[in-house]
This record gives C-alpha cells, sequence and structure tokens, in this order.
C-alpha cells in the first residue's frame, strides 16, 4: 500500500468536493445497475426474450378468436398484452431478483450506511430496468402497430397513463414482493402469483369479455387489470370516461397498497 | 480523551433490543473526541457490530442518546453521511462488477470524493481494477471496503473489524493507513477482536461484555486496572501455610487449584522477588513457575471471566427474588 498520496495536499479531512445530488446518486446507481443488468444472462433472456416470443404466441391465439364481436382487432388485443408481458418479465420479476440480490449481497445495507436516502437506493437501482423496459414498449407499440395496421389509439391519454401506471406498479409490486423473498432462488417462486394471476387474469390470453360476467367483475380488481384495460379500451375507443377513470383508481389502489407493503415490510439486510 | 473540546462521537445509555427480544446493547455509554482513535473490543456476540450500527444510523436505538458530529445518526441521516464513511463487517459490493466500476459506483455517491484511482492506490489495489469483486480474495475485498470507506475523506471513520481475513502484511498496512488518517485529523471508531490490534491503534478503548462496557480507558489504564499473575505448583509435602506470608510480599489474592498455586499482585517484582528469595532458601523447585506482568489479554480474559460469575450472581439474585 501507497501512503503517499494521503498526504499530499489531503490534510483537511471532509475537504469540501463536489457535493453530490439526490440525481446524481440515482444516476450512478442506475448505471452500475446497467452494467449489471448486461452481465447477468439470465435476467437478460427474462427482459429481452420472453415478452418477444410471448407476443407471438397471444398473436397466433388471437387470430384464432372472434375479436370483432367484443369490438377488438389483432392490434388492440396483442399490442396491450405485449405491454403487459414487459410489466412482468422486463420490470417484475427482474427487480424482484435485483432486489433480492443486492440485499443478500449486503449492498443495500451498504448503500445506506452512505449519502443516499433510502428511495434513492430503491429507485436508482430500478432506472435500468425501467428505462430498457420503456424502450421495449415502444419498440413493441411501433412495431404491433405497423405490422398489424392498427389505427392510432382513440383515447392516447388512457393508454399512455396505462402504460405509466403499468411501470410504476410493477416496480412497486417488485419491491413489495422482494420484502416477502429470502433469496434470489426462492424469487422464482415468490413471483409466481402476480405472475400467473396477471397472464390469466388479467386480460393477456384472453381478453375478460369472454368471462362469465362475476368473474369478470373480479379480475377487473386484479392489479395489472386496469393498466391492460386503460391500453385496449384506450386504443379501441371501446372504454369510457367514467371506465377509465375506475380502472385509474382500482391502480392508484394498487399502487398505494404496495407502497405501504414496503414502507411497512421492507428488509434491507439478510434475515441470518 | 473525554476532556477534548470537542465530542465527535457521543453515547450515553444505548439501548438496542431486537424484535425477538434479546438485548444486543445494554445502556452504553462513552464518548470519542476530535481526532481520537477508540476500539471497541468484545468476544463475538458482546454486542459491539450492533452498537456501531447505531452510530452509522443503519438502525434506530431503542433506548439512550446517541450523537456522530452533534447530529442524531439515524434521524439526521442527511446531515451525518456526508462526513462520516463507514466499512460494514463484511461485503456490500455487487459481485458481477470489477473494482474499477465499484469504486466508481461508491464515488457517484460520495461528496468529495478523492479521485477513485488514488483510494484503490491507498490499499493497494491499483493492480486488480478490471478484477471482478467475486474474484478477489477475502482480503483483497477487506481493502476495496476501507478504500470506499476513505474515499470521501471523512472526519469520521466507522470501521468494523477492518483487518479480519487480512495477512500479516496486509494487516499492518491498514494499521499504517489508519494511524496516518488519525494523525490528520480523522476520528476513528473501529471494533475488533484482535487484542494486539487494540494495543497497536487505539489512544482509548472499551471492553464490551454482554452488551455492556466492563472496562474503558487508555491501553495502560485498562491493563494497570488488572493484576499482574504468579502461577506455580506447590512442592511436595507442602502446604499454603509453609509460603512467606503473601500480604507482606503484596500478593492481593491466592487460589489453590489442586496443587496449582495462582498469585495476583498489583506489584509483580516485588511478589516475585519475595517468592524467589523464600523458595531459595528454602531449597525447594517451584514446578510450572510462570511469571506474567499484566497485559492487556489478561484484562480481557479476567473481565470475561469476571462479568460472566458477576451475571450468574445477578441470575441467582433475581431467581432469589422472585
Amino acid at each position: 500500500m501507497s501512503t503517499t498520496t494521503l498526504t499530499q495536499g489531503t490534510h483537511a479531512t471532509g475537504s469540501a468536493g463536489p457535493r453530490t445530488t439526490p440525481v446524481g446518486r440515482m444516476a450512478t446507481l442506475a448505471r452500475a445497475e446497467l452494467t449489471l443488468l448486461g452481465r447477468n444472462r439470465s435476467s437478460l433472456v427474462m427482459v429481452l426474450v420472453m415478452p418477444i416470443v410471448l407476443t407471438f404466441s397471444s398473436w397466433s391465439a388471437a387470430r384464432g378468436m372472434d375479436l370483432d364481436k367484443m369490438g377488438l382487432s389483432i392490434g388492440t388485443m396483442v399490442i396491450p398484452t405485449s405491454v403487459a408481458y414487459v410489466l412482468i418479465f422486463g420490470i417484475y420479476t427482474t427487480l424482484v431478483a435485483t432486489y433480492v440480490a443486492r440485499r443478500e449481497e449486503l449492498v443495500l445495507k451498504r448503500l445506506r450506511t452512505g449519502e443516499p436516502g433510502d428511495l434513492e437506493i430503491l429507485a436508482g437501482t430500478s432506472v435500468a430496468a425501467l428505462a430498457t423496459a420503456l424502450v421495449q414498449c415502444l419498440v413493441l407499440i411501433v412495431a404491433g402497430a405497423l405490422v398489424l395496421g392498427v389505427k392510432m389509439p382513440s383515447n392516447l391519454l388512457f393508454v399512455v397513463v396505462g402504460i405509466v401506471f403499468g411501470i410504476a406498479l410493477a416496480a412497486l409490486l417488485a419491491t413489495a414482493t422482494a420484502a416477502f423473498t429470502k433469496s434470489v432462488e426462492s424469487s422464482q417462486l415468490t413471483v409466481a402469483p402476480v405472475m400467473l394471476v396477471s397472464m390469466f387474469g388479467s386480460g393477456l390470453i384472453f381478453p375478460l369479455e369472454v368471462l362469465p360476467d362475476t368473474a369478470a367483475r373480479i379480475c377487473e380488481l386484479l392489479p395489472l387489470s386496469p393498466v391492460v384495460e386503460l391500453m385496449r379500451g384506450g386504443w379501441s375507443g371501446s372504454l369510457t370516461w367514467s371506465g377509465g377513470l375506475g380502472a385509474m383508481a382500482i391502480a392508484a389502489a394498487w399502487i398505494v397498497l404496495s407502497a405501504y407493503t414496503v414502507k411497512k415490510r421492507f428488509r434491507w439486510e439478510p434475515r441470518r | 480523551m473525554t476532556t477534548h473540546a470537542e465530542l465527535v462521537i457521543d453515547v450515553e445509555g444505548l439501548r438496542r433490543t431486537y424484535a425477538g427480544g434479546f438485548e444486543a446493547v445494554r445502556s452504553v455509554s462513552f464518548s470519542v473526541g476530535r481526532g481520537e482513535l477508540f476500539a471497541l473490543l468484545g468476544t463475538n456476540g458482546a454486542g459491539k457490530t450492533s452498537t456501531l450500527e447505531l452510530l452509522e444510523g443503519l438502525a434506530e436505538p431503542s433506548g439512550g442518546r446517541v450523537r456522530v458530529l452533534g447530529h442524531h445518526p439515524y434521524t439526521e441521516r442527511a446531515k451525518v453521511r456526508p462526513r462520516v464513511g463507514v466499512m460494514l463487517q463484511e461485503g456490500g459490493f455487487p459481485a458481477q462488477l470489477t473494482v474499477l466500476e465499484t469504486a466508481r459506483m461508491w464515488a457517484g455517491c460520495t461528496s468529495g470524493a478523492r479521485p477513485v484511482e488514488e483510494a484503490l492506490e491507498l490499499v493497494g489495489l491499483s493492480k486488480r481494477l478490471a478484477v471482478r469483486v467475486k474474484q478477489l480474495s477475502g482480503g483483497e475485498r477487506r481493502r476495496l471496503d476501507l478504500a470506499m470507506a476513505v474515499l470521501g475523506r471523512p472526519e469520521v471513520l466507522f470501521l468494523d473489524e477492518p483487518t479480519t481475513g487480512l495477512d500479516a502484511e496486509g494487516r499492518h498496512a491498514t494499521w499504517e493507513l489508519v494511524r496516518e488518517l488519525r494523525d490528520q485529523g480523522t476520528t476513528v471508531l473501529l471494533t475488533t477482536h484482535y487484542l494486539e490490534e487494540a494495543e497497536e491503534l487505539a489512544d482509548r478503548l472499551a471492553i464490551m461484555h454482554e452488551g455492556r462496557i466492563a472496562a474503558e480507558g487508555r491501553v495502560d489504564e485498562v491493563v494497570a486496572a488488572h493484576p499482574s499473575r504468579i502461577s506455580f505448583e506447590l512442592p511436595e509435602g507442602y502446604h499454603m501455610g509453609d509460603l512467606p506470608p503473601l500480604g507482606q510480599l503484596g500478593v492481593t489474592e491466592h487460589q489453590l487449584t489442586g496443587k496449582t498455586v495462582q498469585l495476583s499482585t498489583p506489584q509483580l517484582q516485588r511478589s516475585a522477588t519475595g517468592l524467589l528469595v523464600w523458595a531459595e532458601a528454602a531449597g525447594v523447585q517451584l514446578r510450572g513457575l510462570d511469571v506474567r506482568s499484566a497485559s492487556l489479554e489478561e484484562a480481557f480474559l479476567h473481565i470475561a471471566r469476571d462479568a460472566r460469575t458477576t451475571t450468574d450472581t445477578t441470575k441467582r439474585e433475581e431467581v432469589a427474588a422472585r
């Protein structure tokens, strides 16, 4: 070890150097996470390949459905489903594993001894996945619209709000799920409920309209249902303002519930 | 010294009870002045890390008062953090980042950070910049952790067992660096279970046992508060009464276990001379003669033993009181 550099003009401890800012700190964490995401092969497959593969499978399934009866087209059926797959695999499952891995490596604990606040740590750690997901959503929407030849959304606001709520909700659900997950391996189990319930109950594989009324009413309350409804109904024009506001209220309720769970239950270090 | 004008760390009646009800820290009080190096010593589970985490602001104390640089480290986190450096007992870096990437990540979260290359040079990691954290040896990881703790030129440095897992050379290099930082005015609080480390570095130290501070002071003070020892085997055919009057030799305590006699004395030379002169005159050989001057190790073992007896007594009293 060399100690010469220590004595060269570094006498004043706590000397005035550039102060960090919340945005700067989060950008630093985001950059590190992006590097880590690039090095994690299984996460990369989840993030990049899964949504595309599942989009193709839902496309071929949609071609066998009588969508006209429900006021839908292949495009308005498949594109929101595709975005929801990005939310599930690009954000939700990826972030659960990321938070748990950082907690087990004691990275979260170490960060908390430093300048970033708790929210900054959680947000900064999620930026890489969220940004990747946003880019994917845009690519899938544009490519889907071109390939499937859909018109512009009739209510763009609903579509945008649906995507924004969806991203926020997927990230918060991931943080809440991480609170109940002991290890990276067990995260494969703990993500299953939200993942499966969303795939089958939120209109991803088949539109909720095909369900009996009571079942459809219940499924509308699931976390990703309002997100899919806002995107799909906003695009096709079948969603009324009162229906749209109702969906926003359900999504907001899930966001608040997830945030509350995170505040109460999130663990910053492993249980030993 | 507690007489320092500025108390950088000030702790009074500090308590920490875990969710399960376990009391890890039971009313701990001490203070550290600016530029002082204070060591918390103790056996495993004595409450060193639990205490340190309260000072680092990782948890809120269950009771008592804690101040670092005049602020509450938990509730006034933002005021304290830019001025302190922390090294946890283990880990804290993503396994798949390289040394340089880790340092950059940490620098981006540290106000007034030194150039990362300089910080890594300080701990001798300059040649390992492109190596992933996962592939570092335990000692190298410890050094990376130290480099990140000193990255922001902190006023206060918290080091939790900084040399565990280091080889002798790395340990000495770390001591050198810590001493140098202290000489430049950095206040250092470190925990260790290496007595040698505390003796080597600490201006003052506290020995913790079962959540309490059992002894505190400068090394020489703590050592002086505990007696030296002489032990030997009682010669064949001799009884304790045949020994010269122990009180006159300065012996304060004696004990006979089987054939082994153990004497405690604050005046080692006087007691040993008296004993040896007697043995020479009586023509007896003192087998297994062991003359041991007081040391931190002796003090430490004594405290651990004493504290155990005290707790036993307390427990018995509690039982009796029921």
